[in-house]
């Protein structure tokens, strides 16, 4: 079934936000409100925005260190994202977190992983606990499975591990979506110089896991191909989709990407995913110029508020260093230093 | 009380467990169909069947994740490493996942997993199978490590990490599953972080953990032929350190031997001295002795292999050195 154009407007709308939520986070890095790595997703925001929606309630999500966008997606208030990316207590994880470990389990979203390729097994065992409680009575056995979508790089899918969830994922039929976002490099590495298969949803070919391919700069085809990945993964066939897109941006706010050329960057800006839904709803006469107008004073005025927030907040009390790390403390409780030097 | 053998009591365990939890299941190399390489599953698969009770492929990062994935969603897994020489290849997701979600997620999930299975030195395994990394584990904040020697404490210390709510590594030993010992049928759980006096002595203390607490009680039972009262504490847990039962002990005998099969840099050993000679400095009548394996990979021969470990003999001449009784 077609998206309606209800749908195909949340879309465009979400994509600002994520767009303009790391517009801003990157002039903080800059104002030096923001420290640490910090990965922005400006390019690719088709790829999150069109997954995500197409998840429901009970279903989990799981991504790599460039996950601020996948937070967005999933439903995290800017607020709370942007105040982790400032180190706040009133950030997702107290401020403990930052950029790469953005976490919110009431919006289902499960982190924000800094190792590469690392989150990829986390997200097996929310689909082998999906399935271990469905099945914990016999009538459970084929109902359809709240699923773990998991989201990775290209550079990933050349790690060890993947292939043994794969193998696993296929093996006990666990509802794992596995979405591969290929924006052409890992780090500065473009694609064709670290991998030799670059169509990455055929990675699990040889394990029987389908995959399918889809423009990431596109958000209502990475949004009907998501629901087609997920309807199976609800039945026990994990799948890979691989998304190509593009960052604008370079690796990190420490990378002025001159390992590509303008040009390139150029091309993949036509096809940018929001302008590109914008225009195309406009041409249907569901969209106007003035609605987008009104669109992107709303979400300035969110990002305001959510950088507004993050500045007015207090940082964590000093003894939040020792917390959080056991359920309850046991042993030799560290001693936190009284005076900051 | 009944007396089985250490294995029986690691399935008692995990038996008992599943029985009062549906969340808790069991997943590792062999540990269904084949029983566990050690046996320690033995009976649990025809028990509870292939949901609960699953045979994974040799995987041992991606199965360490899942388990933890599995723990975040609310299960309460048992993974199987077949010896903790494998599990050096699911370091990454213990260390980056396992010991850092609570912390890095600002509290909102919880990792309630045990990753067990069997360590150290066995019978002429050779360099790759014969390794003690539990300061590998020990050193990460986030994980709780033990590491019993006897059934009764394999027992206890195994149902209270199943039940304990972070993830802890329960490092079993290949050389004990056949040990036989008192353990009582049904409820025992042994709280994690509690040393134990295996022998109680008034002259020297000697502190160890995992099966050295064998050439350790041997030790004791030669200083007593010398007149030497050796105390022998088995901290059973490596993380945290039950400091208390350490130094109540030495404030008493002051004087200490710390005895551990590991490599002598950087381990639970080198933080044990440090705490007697920090913390007991004042108890203390004598140096604190060390007593670690050989600073070498283990070797196959068989009088190599004897060598490299701490025996009664050599803990016992350490015991005298620290008494000042060394001929």
């Amino acid at each position: 079934m077609p998206l309606t154009t209800d749908a195909r407007i949340d879309l465009l709308e979400r994509m600002l936000l994520v767009r303009r939520f790391e517009e801003r986070a990157g002039q903080q890095y800059g104002l030096g409100k923001i420290n640490g790595f910090c990965h922005l997703y400006i390019g690719q925001e088709a790829v999150a925005v069109g997954c995500l929606t197409a998840l429901d309630k009970d279903d989990v999500a799981l991504s790599g260190y460039r996950e601020h966008g996948h937070a967005l997606a999933r439903g995290t208030p800017a607020r709370k994202v942007m105040a982790e990316l400032f180190g706040k207590a009133t950030g997702t994880s107290k401020g403990k977190g930052g950029s790469m470990h953005i976490f919110d389990v009431e919006h289902g979203f499960l982190g924000g992983y800094g190792i590469v390729g690392g989150q990829v097994p986390l997200a097996l065992g929310y689909a082998f606990a999906s399935k271990y409680r469905a099945t914990a009575k016999p009538e459970g056995k084929g109902s359809p499975l709240p699923v773990a979508m998991v989201f990775l790089g290209d550079a990933a899918a050349n790690q060890g591990v993947f292939y043994e969830c794969l193998n696993m994922a296929a093996l006990w039929k666990l509802p794992l979506v596995l979405v591969v976002e290929n924006n052409g490099y890992g780090m500065g590495t473009a694609v064709a110089r670290a991998s030799a298969q670059t169509d990455f949803h055929r990675r699990g070919e040889g394990l029987g896991v389908s995959g399918v391919a889809v423009d990431g700069m596109d958000a209502v085809l990475v949004r009907e191909c998501a629901e087609a990945a997920i309807a199976s993964a609800r039945a026990g066939t994990p799948t890979i989709v691989e998304a190509r897109t593009y960052r604008y941006r370079g690796h990190s706010m420490a990378d002025p990407a001159t390992y590509r050329t303008k040009e390139e960057l150029e091309d993949y800006r036509k096809r940018d995913p929001i302008l590109s839904l914008k225009d195309k709803l406009e041409q249907e006469g569901a969209y106007t110029d003035e609605a987008f107008k009104r669109l992107e004073a709303r979400v300035k005025a969110e990002v305001d508020d959510a950088v507004k927030f993050a500045d007015d907040s207090p940082l964590p009390d000093n003894g939040e260093l020792v917390t959080d790390i056991y359920a309850q403390p046991i042993g030799r409780q560290p001693v936190v230093p009284t005076e900051q030097t | 009380m009944p007396l089985i053998a250490y294995r029986e009591a690691v399935s008692a365990a995990m038996r008992e467990e599943m029985e009062r939890d549906d969340r808790v299941f069991l997943l590792g190399e062999e540990v269904a169909l084949y029983n566990g390489a050690f046996k320690a599953s033995a009976g649990l698969y025809e028990r509870f069947g292939e949901r609960r009770v699953i045979d994974a492929p040799i995987s041992e990062a991606g199965f360490a994740g899942l388990g933890i994935g599995a723990a975040m969603a609310g299960l309460r897994p048992i993974i199987e490493f077949m010896t903790f020489n494998f599990a050096v290849l699911a370091l990454d997701q213990v260390i980056n996942n396992a010991a850092k979600i609570h912390q890095m997620s600002g509290g909102q999930l919880r990792c309630p997993i045990v990753f067990r299975g069997p360590t150290g030195s066995a019978q002429q395994l050779a360099s790759q199978h014969s390794q003690s990394l539990e300061a590998q584990y020990a050193h990460i904040p986030g994980l709780k490590v033990v590491m019993p020697a006897t059934p009764r404490d394999a027992k206890g210390l195994l149902k209270a990490a199943i039940r304990d709510d972070d993830p802890v590594i329960v490092m079993e030993n290949e050389t004990l599953y056949g040990l036989k010992g008192e353990v009582e049928d049904g409820e025992l759980v042994i709280p994690i972080g509690q040393a134990d006096v295996k022998r109680a002595g008034a002259d020297v203390t000697i502190v160890t953990w995992g099966k050295m607490i064998f050439p350790c009680l041997d030790a004791a039972t030669l200083l007593a032929k010398d007149g030497i009262d050796a105390e022998v504490i088995d901290l059973r847990t490596v993380r945290p350190i039950d400091e208390k039962a350490i130094l109540d002990s030495v404030a008493k005998t002051h004087r200490a031997v710390v005895v551990e099969e590991a490599w002598p840099l950087a381990g639970v050993g080198g933080s044990v001295t440090s705490l007697i000679s920090t913390e007991g400095f004042d108890d203390l009548d004598a140096p604190v002795q060390r007593l670690n394996g050989i600073d070498a990979p283990m070797s196959y021969a068989k009088n190599l292999e004897s060598l490299a470990l701490p025996t009664a003999a050599r803990i016992a001449a350490a015991a005298r050195r620290a008494c000042y009784r060394e001929s």
